[in-house]
């Protein structure tokens, strides 16, 4: 069994899912989307993140960095040497080897918050469905056992076969369906939709408690015709949705990109308005939904 | 803004509370004059304690009445709305006081010329030799007043009475002619065939509380007598009726026992004057469990179709005024340059159990949340006891309030309190009758002397530790030598000595305190409180005195987050990981950690923190406070009582960091002790549930109450599932024995402009420790200081 890697623990997460919530964010995702606010979450490998702002230039790093990658981050091998000799706080190591049994110990400190507020524990990402998946069903497996509600984070571009494994321990699967059209899709997020939409109907089918997440960016999918056309998809395929959320893109991350030595192409997108997203829960309520929320 | 200072839910009220917070407080030197002139008359010739009910008395016979405009509830403690009388009994004004109370920055008391030359003429010649504090200070050995001096404790007594004081269900069931008749039966009862050799004690405590209990009907007669002139000469038909009205209520209370919800209200507030007027003790003589205690008026009236639930409102909203209309009495000397602002703390306990174990909730339990929601005023500072019993809509209602940002109401647990006050002693029915006073202090409501000695400064004595009993701060050797910190070879040789120090304090207080209480025992009494107070009439017995039927002292623990981070950056560190020596920490810390910023990274940032859930820290936090509760609980106190602890700071935390080098854990020489048992300033970074565990691994039942501090931006606690997760918050802390949590929910950009332009911002409201205040009226450290609180941001 390996052991992923996380790179955030977050606790008291009340947006994740019901109640109070502890959610895990693993490291590593199939795609690879433009908005994504979250850039540390999409390689599989530890990162080192730079604060260029808290850098003093003391030169610290660059005395400790075995492969003489400090400066430019060519050749990094994400030891973190240079992260542990910042006095700034300038550079932080991203990713970190989470042991199944430490992770278990983890999540279960919050245990009376959960049983308190009918929370629990969401598996996160990156993608958490696309790691090893003998560690992420134990995982589930264990925290199911012991009581917690256990929720998937998912952005569906995994094989099926990695639903089931996890389907008997899930409350609920917060499933983000990004577009429709398999183009744009492989356009915006570097793989088509296929397997996500497919991976949807088939969990509808096998009867797990989906809560459809769409993210709307203004130049990208928040447009009516697009929510008419998930409307339509949703009651075609007669899939089965216990909660719609809309989720309003925001800039937030756009720093982040930066601090990894990558860009942030965020031409042509921005925050859909408020008054266009109550028209788009509008739409869904006039199709028959009742549950339906904008924000997390 | 002018408009959000328009708050009340009716003409009547907005009025009243216009004129309490646009009318400047300003020092009320009558009450000195009357008190000077009833001890130039009696001294000598009575006891002590009729010399102090008869000074009452003087004073109810004679002051200046007051009904203002639209009151319902009558009766001010000075001339008029604002007005703060003083004490000079228990300090004395110097005239360079009275200047910096008229000249100082905040909230500052306008003091006359004509003051000046009264305190000049009449006070000072008589109380500058007889006053409390010079006999305090004139009786502290050199040690206590080197320790004091170093700020390694303070006292609460110079400078106030004795408190906690709470009403308790009593005061409704009783008139003062019914008392009188109590007191009566226990002087028939006195024995003095010889057994007891206390008896003229008694038998002139008892004479005093007779003259006491004249003194509040004499002031209710008075009431009356103006509220009927008053109405013969009003023009106006409602008003007639109402001041008529008033003085209908003053003809029953405070006499006889309240009939009416109305009667109710009005006999509390004459008991709340009378007893802060005798002396000035802490706490304002909070009604306690207010809610239940009106619950049967209000449930007897409404019945009866003579109170409708918003007239009920509107008498609440009189009498939250009415609190508001009394300023704390000002301070001498540096306290009274430093202490910012100071409200009394009128800590009203809403909901909770009754004394049979049932839900305390009833419908005044949401009146008051009503009355507090509708005039968000700092005072009274009132809370909500929650309990596992009561309803998830009360509990919501309040978070509902609290989420406003203006920082109250406070939570405490009442299953926690049953415990606390049953672990220290006291009976079932008598804890739940209980509650939380002053900030979080945990008492037997109406059955309990239960006084605060002052703070104890635990990071600061620390610091001597690490300088073999050295100040820093005067390079004197003010602890024990317990040997140089950089031979130590364990950090088990260095906990012994931080033990010995702390315990080489701990003493040197108590025996500071123990010689303050028996000087009020003797000089102080207070016979009207103890009219209120059981088991004072059948001892025969003063509650300054041991009268009470428990007596506790209590000493407030400071600075757990920064001891507990202390302790963890030197055993990290030093001895575990040998990051750096002993030696280099203590030169880094006389640098103020300038030109050492590896030490400083590894303490601030690579070291385990308290407020993480984090084991290692957590359990040096628990390691602490074990030591410190075990060394405190149990001793004994002058009054026949022991002595327990509480961890709240108020706002002492500032000052007791202002006396420091820098500290361990990177803290910087002079900044603020972290406060309550909230962890140090920016120490928290893993969110509220890790904070709420660290705390609560401290064994809460062990004290006499704890202050966690837990701050949000609005965005946190939005819409009904915010709710709904502030309210799961507070029933898991209080699952846990979590004692109490105050929320602050108010975003660092607010307040950074508020700081700016304090004028914009006039409502804006903090809960500064175990209260709230306006944030405009805070110094600029502590505004800073609640700035840098770490906020608890989770925004999806």
């Amino acid at each position: 069994m390996g052991t992923p890697l996380v790179f955030n623990i977050q606790k008291y997460a009340i947006h994740d899912g019901e109640g109070i919530r502890t959610t895990v964010f693993f490291k590593g995702c199939p795609l690879a989307c433009r908005w994504c606010h979250n850039p540390e979450s999409q390689r599989w490998q530890r990162e080192l993140m730079f604060h260029k702002d808290r850098c003093t230039g003391c030169g610290a790093c660059v005395s400790v960095c075995p492969k003489g990658a400090a400066q430019s981050g060519e050749g990094c091998a994400g030891c973190g040497a240079c992260a542990d000799a910042c006095v700034q706080g300038a550079r932080e190591l991203v990713g970190r080897e989470y042991p199944l049994e430490e992770l278990v110990r983890e999540l279960e400190k919050d245990r009376m918050f959960y049983e308190q507020s009918g929370g629990g524990i969401t598996l996160s990402g990156g993608e958490a469905l696309a790691q090893d998946m003998d560690y992420i069903e134990e995982l589930a497996r264990r925290l199911h056992g012991k009581g917690y509600s256990v929720d998937f984070d998912t952005c569906g571009h995994v094989p099926y076969a990695n639903f089931r494994r996890v389907l008997p321990y899930a409350d609920a699967f917060l499933y983000d369906v990004k577009l429709l059209d398999p183009e744009e899709h492989r356009r915006c997020t570097g793989v088509d939709n296929r397997l996500i939409l497919e991976n949807l109907r088939r969990l509808s089918g096998d009867g797990g408690k989906i809560n459809l997440r769409l993210p709307l960016i203004k130049g990208v999918n928040a447009e009516d015709e697009y929510i008419h056309q998930m409307i339509g998809f949703l009651k075609a395929e007669n899939i089965h949705v216990y909660r719609v959320n809309l989720l309003k893109y925001h800039e937030t991350g756009s720093g982040k990109y930066g601090r990894l030595r990558r860009s942030y192409e965020k031409t042509g997108m921005s925050p859909p308005e408020d008054q266009w997203l109550e028209r788009a829960a509008d739409m869904f309520r006039q199709s028959g939904w009742t549950n339906i929320h904008i924000g997390g | 803004m002018a408009e959000r200072q328009e708050r009340g839910m009716n003409e009547r009220i907005r009025r009243l509370r216009r004129q309490s917070v646009e009318t400047q407080p300003h020092i009320d030197i009558e009450r000195a004059v009357l008190e000077t002139e009833a001890y130039q008359m009696y001294e000598g010739k009575v006891s002590v304690p009729e010399l102090r009910a008869l000074t009452l008395k003087h004073i109810f016979s004679h002051k200046t009445l007051y009904i203002g405009e639209g009151e319902l509830i009558v009766g001010e403690k000075g001339t008029d709305p604002q007005s703060a009388p003083t004490f000079p009994e228990l300090c004395c004004h110097t005239l360079e006081d009275m200047r910096n109370m008229n000249d100082r920055a905040v909230v500052n008391f306008t003091v006359t010329e004509e003051d000046l030359r009264i305190q000049e003429e009449k006070i000072i010649p008589y109380w500058e030799d007889r006053s409390m504090r010079r006999r305090i200070l004139d009786s502290m050995p050199q040690e206590w007043r080197d320790a004091y001096g170093a700020g390694i404790f303070t006292e609460f007594m110079e400078q106030r009475g004795p408190g906690h004081t709470v009403g308790s269900a009593k005061l409704y069931e009783k008139g003062y002619l019914d008392y009188q008749e109590d007191i009566r039966a226990a002087l028939a009862k006195l024995d003095y065939a010889g057994a007891d050799p206390e008896v003229l004690n008694r038998r002139d405590q008892l004479n005093a509380m007779l003259i006491a209990c004249d003194a509040i009907m004499i002031l209710g007669r008075r009431y009356g007598e103006l509220a009927r002139k008053l109405a013969a000469e009003c023009q106006d038909g409602q008003r007639k009726k109402e001041l008529l009205q008033i003085s209908a209520n003053c003809d029953v209370v405070p006499a006889h026992r309240p009939e009416t919800f109305h009667q109710a209200i009005q006999t509390y507030w004459f008991t709340h004057l009378a007893v802060t007027t005798e002396l000035n003790p802490w706490d304002a003589y909070s009604p306690g469990h207010f809610d239940q205690h009106l619950g049967p008026f209000y449930e007897r009236d409404t019945r009866a179709g003579i109170l409708t639930r918003e007239q009920a409102l509107e008498l609440m909203e009189c009498l939250w005024v009415k609190f508001y209309n009394q300023p704390a009495p000002p301070k001498v000397g540096i306290t009274l340059k430093e202490s910012s602002t100071y409200t009394d703390f009128a800590n009203i306990n809403t909901g909770g159990v009754t004394p049979e174990g049932e839900d305390g909730v009833n419908e005044v339990s949401y009146i008051i949340l009503d009355c507090m929601d509708d005039l968000q005023l700092v005072q009274p500072n009132s809370n909500v006891q929650i309990s596992r019993k009561n309803p998830r809509r009360f509990l919501k209602r309040a978070c509902e309030i609290s989420r406003k940002g203006w920082g109250q109401p406070a939570f405490y647990n009442t299953e926690a309190i049953i415990q606390e006050l049953m672990n220290a002693g006291k009976t079932l029915e008598d804890a739940r009758k209980g509650g939380c006073s002053g900030c979080v202090e945990t008492g037997a409501f109406g059955n309990e002397a239960y006084i605060l000695q002052g703070y104890f400064n635990l990071p600061k004595i620390f610091e001597l530790t690490l300088f073999d009993g050295v100040d820093q701060m005067t390079g004197k050797q003010l602890g024990p030598h317990t040997g140089r910190a950089e031979d130590f070879q364990t950090f088990d040789q260095l906990w012994e000595a931080y033990t010995r120090q702390i315990e080489h304090f701990l003493s040197v207080k108590i025996r500071g305190s123990n010689i303050i209480e028996a000087l009020y025992a003797k000089y102080m009494p207070v016979p009207f409180l103890s009219i209120l107070t059981n088991d004072c009439i059948a001892r025969g017995k003063d509650y300054n005195a041991g009268g009470a039927r428990y007596n506790t002292s209590v000493i407030q623990g400071v600075g757990t987050g920064t001891i507990t981070d202390c302790l963890a950056a030197v055993k990290y560190n030093v001895y575990d990981n040998q990051n750096f020596t002993m030696a280099e920490l203590l030169s880094a810390m006389k640098d103020n950690f300038q030109g050492h910023d590896r030490i400083l990274n590894l303490v601030r940032n690579k070291t385990p923190k308290y407020g993480n859930d984090n084991d290692y820290a957590d359990g040096l936090m628990r390691k602490v406070f074990n030591y410190f509760v075990d060394s405190v609980s149990g001793r004994p106190n002058m009054r026949g009582g022991t002595y327990q602890v509480d961890m709240l700071p108020t706002t002492c935390h500032i000052y007791f960091g202002d006396v420091m080098i820098a500290s361990p854990n990177g803290r910087l020489a002079r900044k603020p002790v972290s406060e309550g048992i909230s962890p140090e300033k920016g120490a928290d970074v893993s969110g509220p549930t890790a904070v709420i565990k660290s705390c609560a691994k401290m064994d809460h039942l062990k004290t006499g109450g704890t202050l966690l501090n837990q701050k949000f931006t609005p965005a946190v606690v939005a819409g009904e599932e915010g709710l709904d997760r502030m309210a799961d918050l507070v029933r898991t802390y209080f699952d846990m024995d979590g004692h109490h949590i105050q929320f602050n929910v108010v975003g660092r950009e607010t307040l950074l402009a508020a700081q700016k332009n304090p004028e914009e911002y006039r409502d804006l409201i903090v809960r500064v420790a175990g209260y709230s205040d306006y944030f405009r009226n805070l110094d600029k450290p502590l505004q800073d200081e609640i700035i840098e609180r770490t906020e608890q941001d989770f925004g999806c």
